[in-house]
């Protein structure tokens, strides 16, 4: 057992797995001498030389487009798109090109790989480097979504990206990567599509990732203390799979539903959850499922309008104590 | 045009040779046959759907593939029956597909727009104007990381130079010495309009090379020899270690840009003009001047005919696609479960 910020814990994660196999190799913008705009690939270069790290240009579509490419013909290509944002830029192989080879081809083309990405809100970047853009990957056929929101996750689910022969959205969350967490020593893999129950409750099941996750914690934390309402909360961790038996189970005995998203309101992953749990699990419901998400505006840079604009601690208990009745 | 008689020292010195330029010959005849009779089946009917013929261009689909070895990675367009079947994937295959059967090369999930056969080095057809060249640049990283010998060659047409991956992709092929090849087919027109119309420079791919510190390469892309010849020496360069290529090859379509496509657009006489320089009448005189027998000449005909017809009865009798793949090959577990 180590303590290990979420930032080293990307650079381990990808030293485990580069260490682990050749066909592995990481390409973006800044990673490699300078160790990426958000330092969290450091040393990368130096490990494992320029053959394996590389620097490209401003280029998103060469680099998405390279890298499916690679992965298409026998390596296993880690990308980097610097801001999630900037994944605007490069869609088209986000939306058409991983995701649809493999059908369109009936199952000739491979696509193995990884793109990672920093997500997220509360740098103070404004509406074109703050986006949680979840949504807009998780509603297309042939990706997967993934989304760690501790260190140990963050080895764990990159490596299985990484092992995973489908294309997968590895969305870093911007503003944990200073966070600490205890990270078990020596190889972790852990399993896409299995989401965690991080705090048993009986009362409420508050879904959360990334960000979010600390926020409901400390909210259910709260509730607890001062309202005595115990609420279960669930790190989602991977949208595509998605762990529905987890969600379900946990709704089964708590018979309610809230959901902590950063994402803007409309079509929030929360949604899609709230309407498996409508039709398969209604009567387990004592109310309504509850969204509590961004609204539906673009973020803002300052601070104090960026933090106004977010769920936060006080928000969060403040919906959930209003809907219980407490 | 004229073509003089070849002297003896001219057939001594052929750095062809005869094998190679039946090669030539068959394999534009195959996608002119096959495209034709595509035609035809789609006036009957049984082509649903949009199809985006190269009737016109064969000599630049096959003047690379018949320099290419087994490995080489052709990365096509919407407009990538003629470069499928350059890589002898079977006429059958390619009009299954169009015609949404069974046998069809991937049982009607991808359509005319997507032909892919990775068995046959053919690694995708892609519809998004562009997205392909990256992705033939990632190939080449592959070969290149893992010391492998085989080129991606990169087909695309003259509209394709003005959208931004073409520029992302050219400057990343040379910055990392890429073993790829890039293959313009400029056919004087995007959809519908004139290239000229749209473009900042005379040669849409050409005078952009310089841009990316290439050689601006332009050549007939209706002689297939000519087009032969560049695409050896671009492997080669390729192979070698030598880095990227950009080939302007100059053509003409002769039918509209899809099956839709009346061509109203094009100035009276220019497709009777191209149709003088039509590539597969310039290469039966190739033959002859060579000394090809017509008898060689119209065996490889008549071979290719019944090989076409052959196809289309196969594809007309065979069953329609299958509903049972409807869902599958969605994820690699074959199927298209996103949730527990
Ligand atoms: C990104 C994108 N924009 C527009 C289109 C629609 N479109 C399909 S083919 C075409 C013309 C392409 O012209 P060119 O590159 O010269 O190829 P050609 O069809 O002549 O072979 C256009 C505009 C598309 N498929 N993708
Ligand atoms: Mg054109």
């Amino acid at each position: 057992m180590a303590e290990l910020s979420y930032r080293d814990a990307v650079i381990r994660g990808i030293s485990q797995e580069m260490e682990r196999d050749q066909d592995v190799v990481f390409l973006g913008e800044d990673v490699a001498k300078a160790g990426g705009v958000f330092k969290a690939t450091v040393g990368l270069y130096d490990k494992f030389g320029p053959l394996r790290v590389r620097d490209t240009p401003i280029s998103e579509q060469a680099i998405l487009g390279a890298a499916m490419g690679a992965a298409m013909t026998g390596l296993k290509p880690i990308a980097e798109i610097m801001f999630s944002d900037f994944i605007a830029v490069c869609f088209d192989y986000i939306a058409n090109e991983f995701p649809k080879s493999r059908y369109m081809t009936n199952g000739q083309t491979k696509c193995p790989l990884v793109v990672r990405t920093g997500n997220g809100a509360g740098s103070r970047f404004g509406a074109q480097h703050s986006q949680s853009v979840e949504n807009w990957c998780m509603m297309i056929p042939g990706l997967k979504v993934v989304a760690p929101s501790s260190p140990r996750d963050v080895i764990g689910l990159l490596a299985a990206s990484v092992r995973d022969p489908d294309p997968v959205i590895f969305l870093e969350h911007k503003s944990l990567y200073s966070i600490k967490g205890e990270v078990p020593d020596g190889e972790i893999v852990d399993t896409l599509g299995t989401a965690k129950i991080l705090r048993p409750g009986k009362d409420a099941t508050i879904l959360a990732l990334a960000m979010m996750v600390p926020r409901a914690l400390a909210s259910a934390e709260k509730l607890a203390t001062e309202h005595g309402i115990e609420c279960e909360v669930i790190d989602v961790r991977s949208l595509v799979p998605l762990d529905t038996q987890t969600i379900l189970g946990s709704v089964a005995r708590t018979n309610r539903l809230f959901t902590v998203e950063e994402n803007p309101r409309l079509c929030g992953w929360g949604a899609e959850i709230v309407s498996i749990v409508a039709d398969e699990a209604f009567y387990d419901l004592d109310g309504p499922p509850v969204r509590i998400t961004t609204p539906h505006c673009p973020l803002p840079a300052s601070d104090l309008l960026e933090d106004a604009m977010l769920p936060n601690v006080d928000r969060i208990v403040d919906r959930i104590r209003r809907t219980m009745g407490a | 045009m004229r073509m003089q008689a070849r002297t003896e020292t001219d057939l001594i010195n052929d750095d062809i040779g005869e094998t190679k330029r039946l090669e030539l010959y068959k394999t534009q005849l195959v996608i002119r046959d096959a495209e034709q009779r595509a035609h035809d089946l789609f006036l009957q009917n049984l082509v649903k759907g949009t199809s985006h013929l190269s009737l016109g261009q064969e000599g630049v689909a096959a003047g690379f593939a018949c320099a290419m070895k087994h490995g080489d990675l052709s990365f096509c367009t919407y407009r990538g029956h003629a470069h499928t079947l350059a890589r002898g994937v079977p006429v059958e295959k390619v009009l299954g597909e169009l015609m949404g059967r069974d046998n069809g090369l991937m049982r009607g999930k991808g359509g005319s727009m997507h032909l892919t056969s990775e068995l046959h080095g053919v690694m995708g057809s892609y519809a998004i104007i562009g997205a392909h060249l990256p992705i033939a640049c990632g190939a080449a990283w592959r070969a290149q990381y893992k010391g492998q010998k085989d080129v991606s060659v990169c087909f695309f047409g003259d509209g394709t130079t003005n959208i931004g991956a073409f520029h992302e992709a050219l400057n990343f092929a040379v910055i990392w010495n890429l073993p790829v090849v890039f293959v313009c087919e400029n056919n004087l027109y995007m959809e519908y309009t004139p290239i000229s119309d749209v473009t900042a420079v005379q040669n849409p791919a050409g005078d952009r090379a310089s841009a990316y510190g290439l050689p601006k390469i332009v050549i007939d892309g209706n002689d297939a020899d000519v087009v032969y010849r560049e695409a050896l020496k671009a492997y080669d360069r390729a192979r070698s270690g030598g880095g990227p290529s950009l080939i302007e090859c100059l053509t003409y379509r002769h039918s509209g840009h899809s099956r839709a496509d009346p061509a109203k657009y094009r100035p009276e006489g220019e497709l009777e003009r191209w149709k003088q320089r039509d590539p597969i009448k310039i290469y039966r005189e190739r033959l002859a001047q060579f000394g090809i027998s017509e008898k060689a000449i119209s065996d490889i005909d008549a071979h290719v005919k019944r090989e076409v017809d052959e196809a289309t009865e196969k594809c007309k009798a065979a069953p329609p696609t299958s509903l049972d793949i409807l869902t599958t090959d969605v994820y690699a577990d074959g199927g298209y479960a996103w949730r527990n």
